[in-house]
């Protein structure tokens, strides 16, 4: 029997998200109110589970600088999660923001948290295959093989590596002969 | 009248090459959008066309922020058709799909020997920047292989077309690696220094043909009769000099530009 209704996402089960370990609670807080703000093109995951926030620091006059990285360089989203980013802080008190994109600390799919991976399948997409251990960039051949989201079927094929957004394929699954999308390897 | 405001940083120029070439392709791979054969390759075309105008708008910004280049969006509209130093092979029309395909494949090769070369680079923004990129890229061949792969062994029609088209793509292809003002500088400056991620203009184009006749060996293109070894390249584009369809090109890619070139977007 195939399930074709989305399950809620089980965060409670102990799934790791991208919040660090160990800050202090002014920054705690800012992590959270990030953690709320949420992906344009997959509103259902945090652009702090999707793994693009590399750093957030809070000067001596309690300024805020968040470093993001672009997930693909050709995001078209990125300019509005700037500003997201900015206005979700100063309205949670900081009393400045300073957000800059750059790609020192390069976004890989790697960067997905746990949590955002749970997100993505209940989304309907099938999240990215886990990079194999030694293999540096995007596993092609994984993306191929990508599990169907619905039934968790691997009998599926692809059917291009561009979907519509740059960070989705298109597939399909034999088994609920549905198309699928996958969040793709990098 | 030749450039003058051109970068005389040997790097800058090679990034700026890099950066011109992704944009010109980026505007003409987008003329897919809405035509393209099916819907999945309209797609396809649309998405690599945006990642390469990002990768362009990356390379843009490093070069304003480092060597003083106007900002991305200056750099990139507003400079006349002699400072543009991108290559013949993507300022040409998009053509069939066969030429568009071929193209796609031979370029896309190409751009990934640049960034698997820059990657090595020690220099970290761009290092960082040239593995991001690369990982990007490899959608791009993954792309253009599954489809060289299946109309080179497909119907006698879409064989015949493939082989058409490279044959015109070809000679273009041999002006991307065109020598450039400062090549030997870069590759005195990379080799001294004991980085070597610059092998110069002819090892690179040497790197891609070797790859590139691999590849149509294996689909069965007999690459000795086929001619493409006795091609001359086409050259112009490093220095400034272009086909008769960078201006209109440029043209058309710029016009809401030009209404307002100060205009905050």
């Amino acid at each position: 029997m195939v399930n074709l209704e989305p399950t809620t996402p089980d965060t409670a089960q102990g799934l790791q998200g991208n919040i660090p370990q160990g800050l202090n609670p002014v920054l705690q807080r800012y992590w959270e109110v990030l953690d709320q703000v949420p992906d344009p093109e997959i509103p259902a995951i945090s652009v702090v589970d999707l793994g693009i926030v590399t750093r957030m620091t809070v000067d001596e006059d309690g300024g805020v600088r968040v470093v993001l990285t672009p997930t693909f360089a050709g995001c078209p989203a990125l300019r509005w999660m700037e500003k997201t980013v900015q206005e979700a802080l100063l309205e949670a008190g900081a009393p400045s923001v300073d957000v800059q994109t750059t790609f020192e600390n390069p976004w890989t799919s790697e960067r997905i948290s746990e949590v955002g991976r749970e997100k993505i399948r209940n989304f309907g997409l099938a999240p990215p295959p886990r990079r194999r251990p030694g293999c540096a960039g995007p596993d092609l051949e994984a993306l191929a093989q990508a599990a169907c989201p619905r039934c968790g079927s691997q009998n599926t094929s692809m059917k291009s590596p561009f979907g519509p957004t740059l960070c989705r394929s298109l597939h399909y699954c034999f088994d609920c002969l549905e198309a699928f999308e996958q969040f793709k390897p990098l | 009248m030749m450039p003058t405001s051109l970068p005389t940083h040997p790097l800058a120029r090679y990034l700026l090459h890099l950066a011109d070439d992704q944009l010109v392709m980026g505007h003409r791979n987008s003329e897919w959008t809405g035509l393209g054969p099916i819907l999945e390759e309209d797609i396809a075309f649309s998405s690599i066309a945006q990642d390469q105008v990002g990768h362009s708008l990356a390379f843009y910004e490093i070069l304003h922020q480092r060597y003083g280049l106007d900002n991305p969006d200056q750099t990139a509209f507003n400079r006349p058709e002699n400072q543009m130093l991108s290559s013949w092979l993507v300022e040409q029309p998009i053509g069939d799909y066969a030429f568009s395909l071929v193209r796609h494949w031979c370029y896309d090769q190409a751009v990934a020997l640049r960034y698997e070369s820059l990657s090595q680079i020690q220099d970290p923004a761009l290092h960082a920047l040239a593995t991001k990129l690369r990982g990007e890229v490899k959608y791009h061949t993954f792309h253009a292989h599954t489809w060289m792969k299946s109309l080179l062994h497909g119907s006698e029609e879409s064989r015949l077309r493939m082989l058409s088209a490279l044959k015109e793509v070809w000679p273009l292809a041999l002006g991307l690696f065109e020598s450039w003002p400062g090549e030997t500088d870069l590759m005195e400056e990379v080799g001294t220094t004991g980085q070597g991620w610059y092998p110069g203009e002819q090892k690179l184009q040497m790197q891609w043909q070797a790859r590139a006749l691999e590849s149509m060996a294996s689909w069965g293109v007999d690459v000795e009769a086929s001619g493409l070894q006795r091609m001359e390249p086409v050259l112009g584009g490093r220095q400034g000099y272009h086909s008769e369809y960078l201006a209109p090109l440029l043209e058309e890619m710029t016009a809401v530009f030009r209404l307002d070139p100060q205009a905050e977007w």
